[in-house]
């Protein structure tokens, strides 16, 4: 098993751990922080799945793709930020509404 | 906290969703095509020597021109959402602070100069040299907060916004000299790569430092007043 190979798998397993977080905590700053761990597992899984020959140069699409990606990233999370502070300003907290049929 | 069973399914179901992840990764084909023989068959015609600019500012355009326009929109709906007021500052920046920041501010738009610069032959580019800008723009909002409330100054609103207008004025323009849209005339590509890349560059990094102030500013009567930057991330 290649060294790319390898970091491919824990970039999905980062993922599936942000997805836990996301669905499991009503806190909205940990379900953004989720939002990036999984956003760093798929970055991850893009920049090795890249460097799979490594007798040659690495494939620069998917390096392109990652680019970019940070960068949306970074405004999605400042927007989502913004967000979570303004429901704590409306609701004075910044948890979601436990649903009460569970 | 969800109660046990439910967590213990949503843990099952996430290891298979692994497996899936894993099993989609370990049956790639490892001799298969790649999109890289066509981007260095190609990077001649790009403008730069570069292969992941070339592909973010030529092949892949499009991309480019959505994601800062992704940026611009994550502005709005920051400002959309209210104003904040800026403070003056309690104490001012320490005299530590004020030098640190006048030896590394001028360092710091060195090196957003370089990278841009680098972009088009080694690894670098406009988002690294915004990310450098961006960072400078935030030490100074924390050095000297009353800085922040010169962000609604027409001048910066036009920095935020001259990446989306370069950039797809260079697209338009090349449809009207008869090409298709961001398709640069081939001489011209390198030079006009470079003139986008400094547009976006200045606003990636003006568009970081206003995201990182939380809303837009406000200032009431000319003077800035209630609660600052810090204490509002405090509340989250």
């Amino acid at each position: 098993m290649s060294v790319s190979i390898l970091y491919s798998l824990v970039g999905s397993v980062l993922f599936s751990l942000g997805f836990y977080s996301l669905i499991a905590y009503a806190h909205l700053l940990r379900k953004i922080l989720a939002i990036n761990i999984m956003g760093s597992g798929v970055f991850l899984i893009l920049v090795s799945l890249a460097y799979r020959w490594p007798e040659t140069s690495p494939d620069p699409v998917p390096h392109a793709m990652v680019l970019t990606g940070l960068v949306v990233a970074v405004s999605a999370t400042a927007l989502a930020l913004a967000l979570a502070c303004r429901v704590q300003e409306t609701t004075s907290s910044a948890q979601l509404p436990e649903d009460e049929s569970d | 906290m969800r109660p046990f069973p439910a967590k213990l399914i949503i843990i099952l179901l996430l290891m298979a969703l692994t497996g899936l992840f894993a099993w989609a990764i370990l049956s790639l084909p490892l001799n298969g095509t790649s999109l890289r023989t066509q981007v260095f068959a190609n990077i001649g015609h790009s403008g730069v020597s570069n292969p992941v600019t070339a592909v973010l500012l030529n092949f892949r355009g499009y991309d480019t021109l959505l994601e800062i326009t992704v940026l611009f929109l994550a502005v709005l709906g920051v400002w959309s959402l209210g104003t904040i007021h800026i403070p003056d500052l309690l104490q001012p920046a320490g005299l530590f602070l004020m030098a640190l920041l006048r030896i590394l501010l001028p360092a710091m738009m060195l090196t957003a100069g370089y990278l841009l610069w680098a972009g088009a032959h080694a690894p670098g580019g406009a988002f690294q040299a915004g990310a450098v800008l961006g960072g400078a723009g935030i030490l100074l909002l924390l050095t000297e907060v009353r800085f922040a409330s010169t962000i609604d100054w027409w001048p910066l609103r036009t920095l935020l916004s001259a990446g989306i207008l370069v950039f797809s004025g260079v697209g338009l323009g090349s449809m009207a000299l008869g090409g298709r849209l961001l398709e640069y005339p081939r001489d011209w590509a390198g030079i006009l790569i470079l003139i986008i890349e400094s547009a976006a560059t200045l606003s990636i990094g003006v568009t970081l430092m206003v995201l990182f102030v939380g809303g837009k500013p406000s200032k009431a009567d000319g003077t800035v007043s209630m609660k600052s930057t810090g204490q509002r991330e405090d509340k989250t």
